[in-house]
C-alpha cells in the first residue's frame, strides 16, 4: 500500500468515526451514504472541519461541504485540501 | 451539581449589578466558575466575584462591551483559558433609550439593536461550537416582555427583545440534539437600576401589585441553566408577577 493510500484510508477512517459519534448508524457508514439519510446536518459538517483542523491544521468551514450529498463527497473535499 | 456536567465556566453579561449579578451569585452557588462581565463597572463586577469568593466560590472580572466583536473575542479567550469552555452563557447586558417612533433616533436604535440583539448574537456565535464539542451547554438570553407585548415609548428595545426571543429559538433548534439548550426569560417589571425612573405606581397594572427582583429572575435562570432543565429549549419563561398573564 502506497503512503497515499494510507493517508487517504486514516482519512476516511478518521470521517467514519466522526460521523459515527454525530450519531449516525455505524452499518449505514459508507462512501455512497447520503448525509442526509445518516440524519448528518450542517452543524455536524461545521464540527467535522473542527476536527479535520486539530488533525490536519487545514481549516474548513461548513460552506466548503454546502454542495456535498454524501459522505464520499464530503471526503474528497477535504482530501483536495489536507492530503 | 449533575455529574453529567462537564468541566468548563459560566459567562454572565452586564454581570456588575442588578439582574446580571443575582445571576452571577446563583450560578456561582450552583458550582460554576464564574466569568463576571461588565463593560465600564469594573468596580462593581469586583465587587460580585468578591461576594462569591467570600462564599467559597469561583469568579473573574471579565470587562468587554458586548458590541466590540474584538473585546468579545478577547474576553472569550481569556476566559476559556482561566477554566476551559464557556458551558453556561447569560446574555445580560443591556441598554434602553426609550422614545415614541418618532423621536427615536438612529443613534437611539442602533446603541438599543447593538447592544441587546447583536452583542448576544455575537456572543452566541462565539460560544456556540465549544458547547456543541462538549456536548453540554446553557444559553440564557434575558429577553423582556415587551418583546411579545407593546410598551408604548420602547420600540427599539422592543425589538431588540423580540430579536432576541427570536434568535434564541433558530439557535436552539440547531443544536438541541448535542445537549445545548437555549432559552430567553422575559422579565416584566423588575426593580434595578435599569427601570429606576420607571413610575411606582406601575406597580398598580401588575396582578402581584409588586416589582420583581433580581432573585426571582436568577433563579429562574439558575433553573434552565442546571442539568435538570435539559429538556427546555427554545422557551422564553415570561416571569412579571402576571402583567402578561
Amino acid at each position: 500500500m502506497t503512503q497515499t493510500q494510507q493517508t487517504q484510508e486514516k482519512l476516511e477512517r478518521l470521517v467514519f468515526d466522526t460521523l459515527e459519534s454525530f450519531g449516525a448508524e455505524p452499518a449505514e457508514i459508507s462512501r455512497e451514504a447520503g448525509l442526509k439519510e445518516l440524519d448528518i446536518d450542517s452543524l455536524d459538517m461545521v464540527e467535522l472541519g473542527q476536527i479535520i483542523e486539530e488533525e490536519y491544521g487545514v481549516r474548513l468551514t461548513g460552506a466548503d461541504f454546502k454542495e456535498t450529498r454524501t459522505v464520499g463527497e464530503a471526503i474528497d473535499v477535504i482530501a483536495a485540501r489536507v492530503l | 451539581m449533575s455529574d453529567t456536567r462537564p468541566d468548563g465556566c459560566a459567562l454572565v453579561t452586564g454581570g456588575s449589578r442588578g439582574i446580571g449579578a443575582a445571576v452571577a451569585l446563583t450560578l456561582a452557588e450552583d458550582g460554576w466558575p464564574v466569568a463576571v462581565n461588565c463593560r465600564t463597572d469594573r468596580e462593581g463586577a469586583e465587587g460580585i466575584v468578591a461576594k462569591i469568593e467570600a462564599m467559597g466560590g469561583v469568579a473573574m472580572v471579565a470587562v468587554a462591551d458586548v458590541v466590540d466583536a474584538q473585546a468579545v473575542e478577547q474576553m472569550f479567550d481569556d476566559v476559556e483559558r482561566w477554566r476551559g469552555p464557556v458551558l453556561v452563557v447569560v446574555n445580560n447586558a443591556g441598554v434602553r433609550a426609550d422614545a415614541i417612533v418618532p423621536e427615536i433616533t438612529d443613534a437611539a436604535w442602533s446603541s438599543v439593536i447593538d447592544t441587546n440583539l447583536l452583542g448576544p448574537f455575537r456572543i452566541m456565535r462565539r460560544a456556540v461550537m465549544p458547547m456543541v464539542r462538549a456536548r453540554f451547554g446553557r444559553i440564557i438570553n434575558i429577553a423582556s416582555v415587551v418583546g411579545e407585548r407593546a410598551n408604548a415609548g420602547q420600540a427599539n428595545y422592543a425589538a431588540s427583545k423580540a430579536g432576541l426571543m427570536a434568535l434564541s429559538r433558530t439557535t436552539a433548534v440547531e443544536v438541541a440534539r448535542r445537549g445545548v439548550t437555549v432559552n430567553a426569560v422575559a422579565p416584566g417589571y423588575v426593580q434595578t437600576e435599569l427601570t429606576s425612573d420607571v413610575d411606582p405606581a406601575m406597580s398598580r397594572a401588575i396582578p402581584a401589585r409588586r416589582p420583581g427582583t433580581p432573585n426571582e429572575i436568577a433563579a429562574c435562570v439558575r433553573f434552565l441553566a442546571s442539568s435538570e432543565a435539559s429538556y427546555i429549549t427554545g422557551t422564553t419563561l415570561v416571569v412579571d408577577g402576571g402583567l402578561t398573564a
